[in-house]
């Protein structure tokens, strides 16, 4: 009788234990972007194809794409400094979970993240872990950035650098009990971020640029793609069209199941805005082009091939 | 006992549903509102200008898409269409009692008569940037490519905020 006490005892602290070590931050070794070197210029089309801007300018701020592209060599010669979006955040996602507050990442030492190391910044982009250890909420899609080359990732840290500082102290996230506990975020972390590419096996050259753009910056699949109860993606239904968080309507199924534009189609949609009809992209879709607009033709052709390279999900 | 354990689980379930929600899409595909038997002639007159957009883009896009071949002529011809239409006097389009809210058959929100010249102004907008195509068109395919861009984000800026969205 006396024995079961401690046995549960034993139990609990094993369960503890296994608890604390499967939901540890998993930031990258120290010495993770030793000798890479930040490129300002290149890291501006990271930033548009990552579409950073989309939620972390300031509520109602405009064009945030425009002010991306301002220091780039296809815009004009002028050294990047202090021009470009202002990261100021404060952008409320209202969600079933809490409403998350995009926060502030201009280049502000207090407000924003002027005074991270790279590798913090890195770390936070790409494994979602802030500079005091702490998960982030996967509301920022450090699942996706994780898939992206850490050359890249240290050039957008260069660029944000030379992004405008702004003062903005945005509110903490408005989240309740039990998502209010962080540490949990290790087991989403683990049962939920893909450890390789969604579309798998041999693509074109072509298509495969379009996979890097689309499953490690450009994160169509947060969007298009439906999600489970604990909101992790189903990736059996990859881009296969999900339900409206903003409001009624669904957010389209863009694999060659549900979308039968041409290539030609979809790189025109991403360029201009216009649909087969010349109709327009609206809601958060005309944002997204304002981004990938900026990007080379090349890679919104590539992002067109890897649509057709998606496995098919059947309309509803 | 249970309850310490309950409050060493709480994290489990957390976890178990903690989830990420992100921001949205929304693709507007429709094609242009069908113009009704029964429509105002205003709301009929401004729909068939829509439809003269679209019949001028759809050359301009079928040759930066490359279905249809590169003619300097007719992407010049085109671009200066749209800059023309753009620039038309629309005071007679919008009579009052003709928004979405007032009639069938229309997308025209009520904030198009609250934000005239707002609304105007992305019309402005239009014009400048076919003119700029107009300028550039005979130049090859490229700079067709490029002008649909800015085109195309007069339009979507000016349905985003003044079309009922569907």
């Amino acid at each position: 009788m006396r024995r079961w006490p401690i046995a549960l005892l034993l139990l609990i602290c094993l369960g503890a234990a296994a608890f604390w070590w499967l939901t540890r931050p998993r930031p990258l070794a120290a010495d993770a972007i030793a000798g890479l070197q930040g490129d300002a210029e290149a890291g501006a089309l990271v930033f548009a194809a990552g579409g950073c801007a989309s939620c972390h300018t300031a509520p109602g701020a405009e064009g945030s794409a425009d002010d991306a592209t301002a220091g780039t060599a296809a815009a004009e010669d002028s050294p990047i400094v202090q021009s470009g979006p202002v990261l100021a955040g404060g952008q409320a996602f209202a969600t079933e979970f809490g409403t998350f507050y995009a926060p502030n990442i201009s280049s502000d030492p207090e407000a924003g993240i002027g005074d991270w190391t790279d590798i913090q910044i890195v770390n936070a982009v790409t494994r979602g872990v802030s500079p005091e250890g702490q998960h982030y909420y996967p509301a920022f899609p450090y699942a996706v950035y994780g898939h992206a080359d850490l050359e890249d990732i240290v050039d957008l840290v260069a660029y944000l650098r030379t992004l405008p500082a702004a003062q903005t102290e945005v509110p903490p996230h408005d989240v309740g009990f039990p998502f209010s506990l962080r540490r949990g975020l290790g087991l989403w972390k683990r049962a939920f971020i893909p450890t390789d590419w969604v579309v798998a096996g041999d693509l074109s050259p072509q298509a495969a640029r379009g996979r890097y753009l689309a499953e490690a910056l450009a994160h169509c699949g947060e969007c298009h793609t439906p999600r489970n109860a604990a909101g992790g993606l189903v990736t059996a239904e990859w881009l296969g069209g999900a339900e409206n968080p903003d409001g009624p309507g669904r957010i389209p199924n863009i694999t060659p199941g549900g979308l039968d534009w041409s290539e030609a189609d979809i790189a025109e949609y991403l360029t201009s805005g216009f649909t087969p009809e010349y109709d327009t992209a609206g809601g958060q879709m005309a944002e997204v082009i304002e981004n990938l607009s900026a990007l080379p033709q090349e890679d919104r052709d590539a992002l067109a091939a890897y649509l057709k390279a998606v496995p098919p999900v059947a309309p509803d | 006992m249970t309850h310490r354990a309950a409050r060493l689980c709480a994290p489990l379930f957390a976890a178990a549903v903690t989830a990420a929600v992100t921001t949205s899409a929304l693709i507007g595909t429709a094609g242009p509102a069908m113009a009704q038997d029964d429509l105002p002639p205003a709301v009929a007159a401004r729909q068939h200008h829509m439809d003269l957009y679209g019949f001028n883009l759809a050359l301009l896009g079928g040759m930066a898409k490359g279905e249809i071949d590169y003619d300097a002529d007719a992407a010049t011809g085109a671009a200066g269409n749209i800059a023309a239409l753009a620039m038309l006097d629309q005071s007679g389009y919008w009579p009052e009692g003709t928004s979405s809210d007032d009639i069938e058959g229309t997308r025209a929100l009520p904030a198009i008569w609250e934000n005239m010249d707002d609304f105007q102004s992305h019309i402005d907008a239009l014009a400048e940037a076919a003119t700029a195509l107009e300028e550039t068109a005979g130049d090859g395919v490229e700079a067709v490519r490029a002008g649909m861009g800015g085109i195309g984000k007069s339009c979507g800026g000016c349905h985003e905020d003044y079309r009922v969205s569907r």
